[in-house]
């Protein structure tokens, strides 16, 4: 993880589990060591945001930036001027939790000045389980579509398969055929093949990228 | 066919359009947003017309146009869109046309909140508009089951020529989860002869109205009307009765409530009390007779409806069980969802009043 770029954008298809990722790799970040920053930059998604755990982030001494208006319900689209400091400030690890689709991805792209070249990584979190990004050709048709409203280029693909509770390995496998398929059309690697920790000791070997065992953050009322 | 991943909003656009469903109309409105925008995007595909109307009004009207032309149409919204839409769902029923109608609730009165809710459930089931009539309201608790009804809802509609409504909470529209869609059972429809398509050689014109001048004709209408709900009413409730027997208390309780009650009941059982629970699926018609049956079991002390509101369910809980038990009432409200330890916690101390 220390390897990846200082400022880490999470992408994707909505539903495509970018938010869980992106909580569990800030909170790994922290864990390292490192002085964390999320920001929720979804103004499209008005449920299952990263920033409703912020409780659990401050805790662990991450700083959370979401809307500029206070109380987390709201949907209203607007950005907090705090962002700049986390892009900018090069003490921040920065994860940057993006909206769905190139709807959400439209937020990202007022910041493109200010990110740098060399500074950052966008990943694109893939779920070949979610009916519109299930092929290639439509995968590679969000992914640009996503890079074009963000104005921003896609460094890496993440394979986050995974059927919710119902997970299994072929899941996995399903998902990292696809994430190959588009890995080898645009040339991107695939970073990180995200599975439930609970899943983690049936993997086989052959699994492409770093395996990136994950907690599940975004709860629903009844699995509390 | 394959389990999938899909979004509650999405998942009942598709589910719509595998039931036949070629038209939607509608106006966005958080957090039932995916639903037209999932249309906007698979309509054209499968020859369909999908409109974003100027307001929820214009859209309704655009129903009850394509619902009177023999279409299988469909509009979504949340709960103060729905309001906008009373007029024209009167008229619907009024006219005794068929069309699909989706409520993802938030947070009210008013404009309230973007988070989940179940304060519409009188202006569901108890009319809504004006005039005397029902919409048939379904109540899914998983997306599995809103994809079910959906496709159902259509054949509802078209075999009592009436305006079906889901009533999904917030988070029913905006959760993931892993759905099939599997084969649909169809059922056997009558031909639309009513439908405004054209003469074809007929003398007489079919009209779509709702308006009876002749209060005599008015009345006829009404009571033509009320014998179709009757038939409503003895063939479509739909329920779930979860581990009643033996059930000390008796939980009332639909949507995703259902599902934290569930595990409310879990935890009760370990704690060594036995608790039930009764789950609507159909909101209208009610499951009346599950109730008062259940009343009637001897080791039942009492009823606790839990509710995202403050309270609008627990009266047709109240005039099923016809006095037999007490019934009692937990609820949160804005937006705010109930936690399986509060519901737990009442329910103990209604056990501890009632033994």
């Amino acid at each position: 993880m220390k390897k990846d770029k200082r400022i880490r954008i999470i992408t994707g298809h909505y539903g495509s589990g970018k938010t869980e990722f992106a909580v569990n790799y800030t909170f790994k970040l922290a864990e390292q060591g490192c002085k964390t920053a999320i920001v929720d930059l979804d103004i499209v998604n008005p449920y299952f945001r990263s920033r409703q755990i912020e409780p659990e982030f401050e805790k662990k001494g991450i700083r959370v930036i979401a809307s500029s208006v206070r109380g987390l319900a709201g949907d209203v689209p607007a950005l907090s001027p705090e962002i700049y400091t986390v892009l900018e400030d090069k003490s921040y690890q920065t994860v940057i939790d993006v909206g769905g689709d190139k709807v959400g991805a439209r937020a990202l792209g007022r910041y493109h000045d200010k990110i740098e070249q060399d500074d950052y990584d966008m990943f694109f979190v893939l779920n070949a389980n979610r009916p519109l990004t299930s092929d290639k050709e439509n995968a590679i048709r969000y992914l640009k579509s996503i890079e074009q409203a963000s104005r921003q280029k896609v460094t890496a693909l993440v394979n986050n398969t995974h059927l919710c509770g119902e997970t299994k390995i072929e899941d996995i496998l399903k998902g990292q055929e696809l994430c190959l398929q588009v890995s080898e059309e645009l040339g991107l690697p695939i970073r990180y093949t995200v599975v439930h920790k609970s899943l983690i000791n049936y993997l086989p070997d052959n699994i492409y990228g770093e395996i990136f065992p994950i907690d599940i953050y975004m709860k629903k009322p009844w699995e509390m | 066919m394959a389990k999938e991943l899909w979004k509650g909003n999405e998942a009942i656009a598709e589910a719509a359009i595998r039931a036949g469903c070629r038209f939607f109309f509608g106006y966005p409105i958080t957090p039932q947003n995916e639903i037209p925008e999932y249309m906007s995007l698979r309509l054209p595909q499968v020859g369909g017309c999908f409109l974003q109307a100027e307001s929820e009004v214009a859209a309704i009207n655009m129903v009850y146009g394509a619902a009177g032309a023999g279409a299988r149409v469909m509009t979504s919204s949340s709960s103060p869109g729905i309001s906008l839409k009373q007029e024209g769902i009167s008229y619907i029923a009024g006219a005794e046309l068929p069309c699909v109608i989706v409520n993802i609730v938030r947070g009210g009165p008013g404009l309230g909140g973007i988070q989940p809710a179940q304060s519409d459930y009188f202006q569901a089931t108890k009319g809504g508009g004006h005039g005397d009539y029902h919409l048939v309201v379904l109540a899914p608790d998983s997306i599995q089951e809103a994809v079910n009804l959906v496709q159902e809802a259509f054949d509802i509609a078209d075999q009592y020529r009436n305006p079906v409504m889901i009533l999904g909470d917030g988070m029913i529209g905006q959760m993931m989860e892993p759905v099939e869609f599997g084969e649909i059972k169809k059922r056997e429809l009558p031909e639309k002869t009513w439908a405004t398509t054209g003469l074809r050689g007929r003398k007489e014109h079919n009209v779509i109205n709702s308006l009876f001048i002749d209060p005599a004709v008015c009345e006829k209408h009404n009571q033509k009307i009320f014998t179709k709900y009757a038939e409503i009413e003895k063939n479509e409730v739909k329920v779930e009765e979860y581990n009643l027997e033996g059930a000390e208390i008796v939980f009332a309780a639909y949507g995703t409530v259902a599902r934290i009650v569930k595990n409310a009941i879990k935890a009760l059982e370990k704690d060594g009390i036995k608790a039930g629970l009764i789950r609507p699926i159909t909101l209208w018609p009610f499951p009346k007779a599950n109730f008062f049956k259940a009343a009637d079991m001897p080791g039942v002390k009492a009823f606790l409806t839990v509710e995202m509101s403050m309270g609008q369910m627990v009266e047709d809980v109240e005039l099923s069980v016809k006095g037999k038990k007490p019934v009692y009432f937990y609820g949160r409200t804005g937006g705010m969802v109930p936690t399986p330890r509060e519901i737990v916690e009442e329910a103990k101390k209604i056990l501890g009043g009632a033994r």
